[in-house]
């Protein structure tokens, strides 16, 4: 998509310049410095997660006599709440699904009154801060008996996915041809039948992506858990974290080791996810 | 958006056609006109409900609050007595109040402005094509895989006062070790510092996508003027991406408003309420002291700035769409 961008070779000496590669390579030590400085943090994560002593003595620059004691320490106390996290955020993606799908080809297909305004309202939902919604979920909560639960949780999390995945999806669903649901609808399907058949598979890498996004969320949401969970029951794995941290720390071996834990899901669902949005662009793009 | 409009008209005759034959029967006319709206509300329906449950009850339910006496015990006797607007009373003769707003202030402006300004350069860094270059702006978005509040850890970490990566590395210089976010002047610069790191692969990104827009004409054209350099910047780049910079800069006020995670992971709002902003102070006031009330007055004072924000950030993107 950015090849659009692709300069066009006018004549000139300052364009053949800029272009002899010879001349580049200073940039991309200037690169590779900054970006040295930026990802830092994430292999001082990683490195940190691979010495046992870090904290207590000086931390090594590189992890040159590797242990796993932190990893061991991290999946004793924390096995629980990543199954936790696991059984929420899946959880979250289906529920998100199941109420943003067919919201987004509503909202993208038939124009009718109010919905221009649902739109609108759901682009402010993306602003309001979530510790305002916790405020008031937790009475709510609390007099449902929906505190220290997977469903109040998972709730609270679809809810807070729901808005941004009808905008990405409803954003792709608009550029769908009308006139192939429309023949769908002159053999007699109804608009149901249509959109199960025609636009799910048709807008299978949005709704990939909006899972995605959904997952990301539902997984590094800290701020309802804190405040709608209060118990061990229901902790997912950001809390446990967070625990880590409320008191003076002494052993950040297994604190890194549960944080790299933590960031695994989504280094793997975002390498997967993008080789399969890539093949799906592919396959559009022969046929 | 003009398939929407062009799928309406197209839909209604096919309706229209539908309905005639079906009229012939013993049905009542207007009843295929009532299903079908029906039939299509029902596709949004459930997030309607999910929308009002979860962001419209909230909302007015945190008014109600605010003008109540919301305690613990109200969890157990159910009575919240009416107190008018003692809550916003004491919220804002509370000695909390202009420190919350400051340090909320300096922690919108000081995170956007660096974050805003890195970005740039980082994008403008990134345009010109260089060995390795998209690969390294592939590699700038590494950060985004942790979730908030281990990247919270990570940072808490680097900047321990004892041991952390951060003091180790000045060590070399000979310096003596900095108290982080330990001390109370010290603190804000710091949560400032990690809350830039985060938003500056956000920035880049979205910067970079609209230098991209800019037609490569306009510069080999400008170039023949004798505009290079900053002349070019000033005189193409910076008019062509206008609209983009403020579409990001004021996400980011909105964005930055509502940070939560990386405050309470690496200070918790301390030392000395130094790190204390309004969207902690919320959190503080409900959930730590069980003053609901107050939480309820100071997240609609939350909320009326982030709407401020919200309207202007939507009047510029209708604006766009307009053009």
């Amino acid at each position: 998509m950015t090849t659009a961008t692709q300069p066009i070779h006018a004549p000139g000496a300052v364009r053949k310049d800029r272009n002899r590669p010879s001349r580049k390579w200073p940039m991309t030590v200037l690169g590779v410095v900054f970006l040295a400085i930026m990802v830092f943090p994430v292999y001082w994560m990683i490195n940190s997660s691979l010495q046992a002593n870090s904290g207590a003595v000086n931390t090594d620059w590189f992890p040159i006599h590797p242990t796993f004691a932190g990893y061991q320490a991290a999946f004793e106390q924390q096995s629980g709440n990543l199954l936790t996290s696991l059984i929420v955020s899946v959880s979250t993606v289906v529920l998100t699904l199941a109420v943003a799908t067919p919201a987004a080809y509503g909202l993208a297909r038939f124009k009718m009154r109010g919905m221009t305004g649902f739109v609108f309202v759901l682009l402010i939902t993306q602003m309001i801060p979530t510790i305002v919604i916790a405020n008031a979920l937790y009475t709510l909560f609390n007099s449902l008996g929906l505190l220290n639960s997977y469903i109040g949780l998972i709730l609270a999390d679809s809810a807070a996915q729901i808005p941004f995945s009808i905008l990405l999806m409803r954003a792709f669903m608009t550029s769908i041809p009308s006139t192939l649901v429309e023949a769908a609808l002159v053999d007699g399907a109804n608009n149901f039948r249509a959109f199960v058949s025609i636009v799910l598979p048709i807008s299978k890498n949005a709704i990939i992506t909006a899972a995605l996004f959904a997952f990301l969320g539902a997984w590094g949401d800290f701020l309802f858990a804190l405040t709608l969970t209060s118990t061990p029951d229901v902790r997912p794995i950001t809390l446990g974290i967070y625990n880590y941290l409320g008191a003076n720390v002494s052993q950040w071996g297994p604190v890194m080791a549960t944080a790299v834990i933590a960031s695994i899901p989504a280094g793997v669902l975002l390498v997967i996810a993008q080789k399969y949005i890539a093949a799906g662009a592919l396959g559009g793009a022969v046929k | 958006m003009t398939s929407v409009s062009d799928m309406t008209p197209v839909d209604s005759r096919l309706d229209r056609g539908r309905r005639r034959t079906v009229s012939g029967g013993t049905e009542p006319r207007r009843k295929p006109r009532i299903g079908r709206y029906v039939a299509r509300w029902l596709f949004v329906a459930p997030a309607v409900l999910f929308v009002l449950v979860f962001f419209g009850y909230p909302i007015v339910q945190n008014v109600m609050m605010s003008l109540q006496d919301y305690t613990t015990t109200t969890f157990y006797t159910g009575e919240a007595p009416w107190v008018g607007f003692a809550n916003y009373v004491h919220v804002f003769t509370s000695p909390l109040f202009t420190t919350t707003v400051l340090n909320t202030a300096l922690f919108t402006v000081g995170s956007i402005v660096c974050q805003f300004a890195i970005g740039l350069v980082l994008a403008l860094f990134f345009k010109r094509h260089f060995p390795l270059g998209g690969f390294l702006r592939s590699l700038l978005l590494l950060p985004w895989l942790l979730p908030l509040i281990a990247s919270a850890a990570v940072w808490k970490w680097i900047l321990d006062q004892g041991s952390g990566a951060l003091n180790q590395f000045l060590g070399l210089f000979g310096i003596s070790p900095v108290p982080w976010l330990v001390s109370p002047s010290l603190a804000l610069v710091a949560v400032i510092g990690v809350n830039i790191w985060l938003g500056i692969p956000f920035n880049t990104t979205i910067l970079y996508s609209g230098l991209q827009a800019v037609p490569e004409e306009l510069y080999e054209a400008a170039s023949l003027d004798g505009a290079v350099g900053w002349k070019a910047f000033r005189y193409i780049t910076w008019p062509s991406i206008r609209s983009v910079v403020g579409v990001v800069v004021v996400l980011g006020v909105v964005y930055t408003l509502k940070v939560v995670d990386i405050i309470l992971g690496l200070t918790g709002g301390g030392p000395a309420n130094s790190t204390q902003t309004l969207a902690t102070w919320a959190y503080q006031s409900s959930f730590v002291q069980f003053l609901f009330g107050q939480g309820a007055a100071v997240s609609n004072l939350l909320i009326a700035v982030s709407l401020v924000f919200a309207l202007v950030y939507l009047s510029m993107t209708r604006k766009e769409v307009d053009e």
